[in-house]
């Protein structure tokens, strides 16, 4: 591969930046491929890449209906923690955390994954109850979890307002908390599955899928009719409708979720904080733009785009929270959609088809999993054996009421 | 001299109004009626700021929200603003304005050495390095930071205060230009309710700096103010100047952003609000939101001096600042002609080099007739000088505007105004998901034909109609249209203005200027995007590295992402792309509009509802007195509880345990008002009951009370309360503080959908009873001296309610307990709640009545055992985990959540179970929330038994107890298990019954 | 933003109702429900239409009353709404 560096960045700006090799580019579809990946988002493109980095199948087409990156993995506000309920959550999302640890290095491309540490604040005795909860369930469970006072609070966002309307009461603090740059996610593991031969196919929308005897077969095209051993899917916000095609349904429920920036500002939040229970979280950037994110609108919906509403309620949160941030100015909104399960977990799973697998369901929280699902999708694909840390999110979770619940966890999105 | 670019005469500016300001420090004077772009110009100030990532030296391009480089702060402290476009600043009495994204200053910025190493540091340069050592980004970022971000957060609340309006109206008219003002006359003569919106403090448009435009044989303010009397003599017209039209949320649903207190400094009335956020529903909607002229694309085109041509003409005409002496203008269409005669009648000297073969225009005659150079086929190939224009490099045009070839002239100048033509402001149309298609004749992107059923239009420029005559036309029909379509008069026009019209030639696109034949600097120096610094080698770079799609080539150069959301550059920037790539213009698709149009400022979305109004404290009637007698106090939802009263010298520990204390040996009350209570009543009431609740409802005796639980249909505990039968069909049933108005849905829900047959009727009462719980052996004795029937423990036994008077007033009382002591929950109107609660005050003194909180009745009902929904439960228990199994009955066929029982999961061996815990040294105190082990010091990581879920210092134990939900844990009863702290050290205590205190249960009875 | 009309009251924005999920499901009784598939489709298992959904919608802060909607999931389009014993048209003329 060709490696990006300091001293690559100067050779090339010797020769006019005009030598660079092509990143990634989008090909036609072959007939067969050995497998089939439907979503060129992070989980889709992580998939591909361990599947021919880990596995060594590199006999496979990422399908994507728009552009690379062009869903959710576009539309988050990029943040990374594992500050879960449950130990099989924090097992999980701690794992992602550890691919992202060295993701820049692994791919050659800095992913600008910054470990600044992010706050969930709690408003109330209630908020102590569950942060102190979740606090001990992480540290036990091998994630780094702090409970800090209103006085720490206070050192390390100064500007926060400790008594608001709902005063604040104390934090749940993970330092390894991070936000990363979305779209180089996406780009790197584009890039680094390209280089290892996966062909990814843009502008290309799956219209159905043929099964012969419950086993996948074909996956039909808008490019044609494509061949294949074995499909994953990571589609968020479209699981449904491809399991739909596939003829299962699913425990999920696709809902808007809306964020936005404000113009760029010089540092003024060095940390990532959330409320949950006022429904807003923020983060800067590192180009100076505070991304704000709230709660999802509450109603199915396959439009990109939200009510008014939430967003009068997030900037009311974050005033209140940050009574300093009024005179701001909101440059953009926009929304992704999220696909909601039950129990707020994800389904990593087998499907009722033989060699179709799934990595969905990820409700807001598929960002930060980009690595950990795409590399445990691709084991399935590669081997039809569910890993240790997946089984626990198997679809059939449904069937036996076996529910991993971070409902309390992720009230508010992020 | 003051003012050394002003004109002797001419504009709109008030000369008789001289405004002081002040800009990094220096002081300026200016008139009323001039932005800070203009004072500024005026004053001859040319550097304003700096760029994002070059820290190139930027000036003033634009006239309106179209700016992308003139950013500054205004105010001070509190009142600072960052990121303002000096072009939309009106100027007003001692305005402080400053240059920002500059160290140490704006004319010297060490920052700069970026532009001279931008060599080095192409688009998505930051995805390629800073990579080495391993982890070492936190360090590189900490630097990068610094150096990006634009202005400064304020670091002190904001002191503003922000309206909200919500309006309906027929039709919107967005943009009060000629064809806004057409098309809301039209309509508001036939009678529509009308909303006209304009962003400017003026209405008028391009009008108001094209003075020789003739309507109805009429000069433009002549017009201008024949249509406003008109319409303001409506009185179904709502004109909004200053304010914006910022969101298109569909279904006819817009925000608007109006501007109250411009021109004043501020503070000066911080009792009025600053900005207005208007909900504005209507039916029909005509966007007249004009166009914005497009830069050209050459090198160096972003020096100070470089400006669009018609915010060049803007400034002449409008604000009477000519702020060049010698104007080159370079243009690839007609409409900078004008410019051209505005400049030279202004006193300027001009120039005219144009990319297309000719025009036949009539500007562009009467430009040659007024003796104006004009050269065709060339082009601007670069400017020069840094800090200000000071020449242009001119060469000719290849034929195919692929090269440009022949001698280089190097042309002197102060200012070069460039057009590239016009893009249509489609962002209200597109952001509602509006068709879009190239327009081969305005060289952009309009609004697509053949949505005539759509509710709204663009009309004028903003549909891509450049001249007058047929935009008025456009504009009348579409105001008639639009109010024949919401219910008046016919579709026809009447009396639509007319304008005179001139010729115009054809604009001939010209998405970028080729670079001339090896030069040095090639694209690099091209900027289609100034504000981010995106230059044409960006985008061939981004397109070489595979990035292809529009929106990845939008992502990777950052180009539209700046404040401006590329008003000017992304038109550009999708022609160069197309021409890079071989494609055509019509198969190039626009990235997403998205709200808002312009910045909006977050305080305004916000709103009145921060502090107190963030969401209103709920307080019971005896809240006022809890406040004036030292309680501290909890929030729980939104109501504000007493936590604690605290006398002098108390701490929160001795408080609690007098409390405590006193329910247990002599009498306590608390204010239990915010228990949620639901009015139940019709034949049907207690088959209901029996469907919501897990035990058994028909036969429960009238007066008599009963505790219950819901489930959800996982059948997981969800809610719990005391029910009681007021009459045969009339019950009374309360819910817990936090749970009401979830109960109250969920009950409505299955009353009015699963089971319509019931006739039942609910109603919430939580605000209308107020509750006082009066608890402890001694409560009796002291109840007995306020109400009017017979208290004995014969005649008012435990679980049962009775009506009568206390303290003169009625009241319903209930014998039912959550501490364990003999109580008494006296429900009165909450009229009468402060009376009562002071009436046992009075009566109290003898018996040692002490007031409690919510902290208190906590551990009074954990030495009991009795859970909190919500803190013993996680809704993921059944009753049978938390050793309910008495509450579910078993001849009953259904109740909600009943169904669930018959899953696997609930029947699981190894599910977790409420067990009491008694740390093996009785002063510990568990933490809330930690973990279980079953051995001591077991390392982590590890897996969890369980979790503590209430842990308390029971001062009537003298010890801490606590309660946890632990895996088996009822088989673990007597048996040493672990609390684990955050540091991993291990705190031993026995698991035991949930019940600390009183087993038998014999107090809640006396 | 769009806007609900409520069976009751007529058209009010859609921030006056709260979304109460799919219409139509049907609830096992306790017999039925020995069949634990029918169950868990009931407690978990959405058909979460691109399209024309049907749903139950609240008017909370207005009458109070449930009522089902037909909304196509991507334009938020309001097909029609109906009361909770009724068959929306939608249905009854995909049937024709």
């Amino acid at each position: 591969m060709y490696r990006f560096s300091a001293a690559s960045l100067l050779r090339n700006a010797f020769s006019g930046h005009k030598n660079w090799p092509q990143q990634f580019q989008s090909v036609e579809p072959k007939q067969k491929y050995q497998a089939v990946i439907v979503g060129g988002g992070g989980h889709g493109l992580s998939a591909a890449y361990h599947l021919a980095k880990e596995f060594g199948i590199t006999n496979i087409a990422v399908i994507e209906k728009g552009w690379i990156g062009g869903g959710n993995t576009g539309r988050n506000t990029a943040m990374v923690r594992s500050n879960y309920l449950q130990q099989h959550s924090v097992n999980l999302y701690d794992a992602s955390i550890k691919m992202w640890e060295t993701m820049s290095n692994e791919l050659n491309y800095n992913v600008m994954f910054s470990q600044r540490g992010l706050l969930h604040l709690a408003h109330s005795v209630s908020d102590m109850q569950e942060i102190g909860r979740r606090a001990h369930a992480i540290n036990m469970f091998g994630a780094d979890a702090e409970l800090l006072t209103p006085q720490q609070v206070k050192k390390w966002l100064p500007n926060i307002n400790l008594n608001c309307r709902f005063p604040i009461l104390g934090a749940l603090l993970q330092r390894r908390g991070a936000v990363a740059r979305h779209d180089a996610m996406a780009w790197g593991y584009a890039r680094g599955a390209t280089e290892l031969g996966v062909d990814l196919i843009q502008n290309c929308e799956v219209t159905g899928f043929e099964i012969n005897n419950g086993e996948i077969k074909c996956v039909h095209t808008t490019k044609g009719r494509i061949k294949t051993d074995t499909v994953g899917i990571a589609v968020s916000g479209h699981s449904s409708h491809l399991a739909e095609m596939a003829g299962f349904r699913l425990p999920i429920e696709t809902v808007p979720l809306q964020a936005l920036v404000t113009e760029p500002l010089k540092p003024v939040l060095n940390c990532a904080v959330i409320s949950a229970s006022i429904h807003a979280y923020v983060s800067q950037s590192d180009k100076g733009e505070l991304v704000i994110g709230g709660g999802t609108d509450p109603y199915v919906a396959y439009a990109n785009r939200g009510a008014f509403e939430e967003i009068e309620t997030m900037m009311t949160a974050v005033k209140e929270l940050f009574p300093n941030y009024s005179r701001l100015r909101i440059m953009r909104q926009w929304a992704g959609m999220v696909d909601l399960t039950p129990d707020r977990s994800p389904i990593i799973s087998k499907t009722p088809i033989k060699n179709m697998y799934m990595d969905g369901g990820w409700g807001t929280g598929g960002f930060k999993t980009s690595p950990i699902g795409g590399l445990l999708m691709a084991e399935m694909m590669a081997t039809d054996q569910v890993p240790v840390l997946a089984a626990p999110f198997a679809l059939s979770r449904f069937e036996s009421g076996k529910l991993i619940d971070e409902g309390a966890a992720s009230s508010v999105a992020h | 001299m003051s003012q050394p670019y002003r004109l002797a005469t001419g504009g709109d500016v008030d000369r008789n109004q001289t405004i002081n300001f002040s800009f990094d420090g220096k002081t300026y004077t200016g008139f009323s009626g001039d932005t800070l772009a203009s004072a500024l110009l005026a004053n001859g100030v040319s550097i304003v700021g700096r760029s994002f990532k070059y820290h190139r030296p930027r000036g003033i391009m634009a006239a309106g929200v179209e700016e992308p480089n003139a950013l500054v702060e205004t105010g001070d402290n509190a009142f600072q603003e960052p990121n303002l476009q000096a072009t939309t600043v009106l100027l007003h009495e001692g305005l402080i304005a400053r240059s920002q994204h500059r160290w140490p200053s704006l004319a010297f910025d060490v920052g700069e050495i970026n532009d001279k190493l931008s060599w080095i540091f192409p688009a998505g340069f930051y995805y390629k390095t800073f990579m080495w050592p391993a982890r070492a980004w936190r360090f590189y970022e900490y630097f990068i930071r610094k150096a990006a971000g634009l202005g400064t957060c304020p670091d002190k609340p904001d002191p503003d205060s922000y309206d909200q309006r919500f309006a309906h109206f027929d039709i919107l008219v967005v943009g009060c230009g000629a064809s806004g003002l057409e098309a809301a006359v039209q309509a508001a003569r036939k009678g529509a309710r009308i909303c006209l919106v304009e962003q400017s403090n003026e209405l008028g448009g391009q009008l108001l700096h094209h003075p020789e435009q003739i309507i109805d044989s009429l000069l433009p303010a002549d017009w201008l103010k024949r249509t406003v009397d008109e319409l303001t003599a409506f009185d179904n017209v709502t004109t909004l100047p200053h304010t914006t039209v910022v969101g298109n949320y569909g279904y006819n649903y817009f925000t608007a952003i109006q501007h109250l207190r411009t021109g004043v400094t501020p503070g000066s009335k911080t009792h009025n609000p600053r900005q207005r956020l208007w909900k504005i529903r209507t039916k029909q909607n005509i966007f007249a939101t004009g166009a914005h002229e497009r830069p050209l694309v050459f090198n160096n085109n972003d020096r100070p001096g470089v400006m669009l041509a018609d915010s060049l003409a803007t400034y002449i005409n409008r604000y009477a600042v000519l702020p060049g002496r010698s104007i080159l203008i370079f243009t690839n269409n007609d409409s900078a002609y004008r410019l051209a005669i505005y400049a030279v009648k202004a006193g300027a000297e001009v120039r005219i080099t144009d990319s297309r073969d000719g025009s036949e225009g009539h500007w562009v005659k009467q430009a040659a007739t007024m003796g104006i150079r004009i050269e065709f086929g060339k082009v601007v190939v670069s400017a020069i000088g840094k800090r200000k224009v000071e020449a242009a490099i001119i060469m000719s045009l290849s034929s195919n505007n692929a090269a440009v070839e022949g001698a280089a002239e190097t042309v002197p100048c102060d200012l070069i105004a460039v057009s590239g033509g016009w893009s249509p402001v489609i962002h209200l149309h597109a952001q509602d998901r509006g068709a879009l298609v190239y327009d081969k004749d305005v060289s952009a992107f309009v609004a697509a034909d053949g949505f005539e059923d759509q509710p709204s239009i663009c009309v004028g420029a903003a549909r891509g109609c450049m001249d007058y005559k047929t935009s008025l036309e456009q504009a009348a029909t579409a105001g008639a249209n639009a109010a024949f379509k919401v219910g008046f008069g016919n579709d026809t026009p009447t009396n639509i203005s007319v304008a005179e019209t001139v010729v115009t030639g054809a604009t001939s696109p010209l998405w970028m200027v080729p670079a001339p034949q090896g030069s040095r600097v090639g694209y690099h120096k091209h900027f289609h995007e100034y504000q981010n610094d995106s230059t044409v080698a960006d985008i061939q770079l981004a397109m070489l590295e595979g990035f292809e799609s529009v929106e990845h080539l939008k992502r990777y150069t950052t180009t539209g992402m700046a404040t401006d959301q590329g008003k000017t550059s992304n038109v550009n920037a999708l022609g160069i792309a197309a021409q890079h790539s071989g494609h055509d213009m019509k198969d190039m698709a626009p990235t997403t509009y998205r709200p808002p149009f312009t910045p909006v400022t977050l305080g305004t979305i916000a709103g009145r509802q921060h502090g107190p109004l963030f969401s209103p404290e709920r307080k019971t009637p005896m809240c006022q007195w809890h406040k004036e007698n030292g309680a501290v106090f909890e929030h729980v939802g939104d109501w504000l509880r007493p936590w604690w009263y605290e006398n002098p010298g108390e701490d929160k520990h001795g408080a609690v345990a007098r409390e405590c204390m006193a329910v247990r040996t002599a009498v306590g009350m608390m204010d239990a008002s915010t228990l949620g209570k639901i009015d139940i009543c019709g034949p049907d009431s207690a088959e209901f009951l029996n469907r919501v609740y897990t035990n058994s409802w028909l036969k429960l005796g009238i007066g008599k009370c009963r505790y219950g639980l819901m489930l959800n249909e996982q059948g997981y505990v969800f809610d719990d309360g005391v029910t009681t039968r007021l009459g045969e069909n009339h019950f009374h049933m309360t819910t817990t503080s936090g749970g009401a108005p979830r109960v109250m849905t969920w009950l409505e829900d299955w009353l009015q959908t699963e089971w319509a047959d019931l006739d039942v009727y609910l109603t919430s009462v939580s605000e209308q009873w107020a509750v006082i719980s009066l608890s402890g052996p001694k409560s009796r004795d002291l109840l007995r001296n306020l109400v009017d029937f017979d208290i004995s423990k014969e005649a008012f036994s435990f679980m049962s309610m009775k009506m009568g008077a206390i303290a003169g007033v009625p009241a319903r009382i209930f014998r039912i307990s959550f501490t364990g002591e003999s109580s008494f929950e006296i429900n009165v109107a909450s009229n009468h709640g402060l009376h009562v609660w002071k009436a046992l005050l009075d009566v109290g003194q003898d018996f040692g009545l002490t007031p409690y909180g919510t902290e208190a009745t906590h551990i009074l009902r954990a030495e009991k055992g009795f859970i909190i929904v919500g803190q013993d439960t996680d809704g993921t228990n059944t009753p049978m985990d938390l050793g309910m199994d008495w509450i579910v009955a078993k001849n009953k066929n259904d109740f909600l959540g009943r169904s669930a029982f018959d899953l696997p999961v609930i029947a699981e061996q190894s599910r977790r179970q409420l067990v009491g815990l008694l740390p093996i040294d009785k002063t510990t105190l568990l933490p809330e929330g930690a973990h279980v082990t079953r051995m001591r010091d077991e390392p982590f990581p590890c897996s969890t038994l369980g979790h503590i879920t209430s842990s308390y210092d029971s001062p009537i134990l003298g010890r801490t107890i606590a309660m946890g939900l632990i895996e088996n844990g009822r088989d673990l009863i007597n048996q040493s298990i672990f609390a684990r702290n955050l540091d991993g050290s291990s705190i031993e205590m026995m698991v035991c019954e949930p019940a600390f205190y009183d087993n038998e249960g014999g107090k809640s009875r006396d | 933003m769009f806007q609900i009309k409520c069976p009751y009251c007529g058209n009010r924005e859609m921030t006056e109702y709260t979304y109460g999920g799919e219409a139509n499901l049907s609830r096992p009784t306790r017999l039925e429900s020995e069949d634990s598939l029918a169950l868990t489709s009931y407690l978990f298992s959405r058909t979460n239409k691109r399209g024309i959904h049907l749903e139950r919608w609240f008017h909370v802060f207005g009458c109070r009353k449930w009522f089902n909607v037909a909304r196509n999931t991507i334009t938020n389009e309001i097909v029609e709404t109906y009361l909770p014993n009724e068959q929306p048209q939608v249905v009854e003329q995909t049937k024709e």
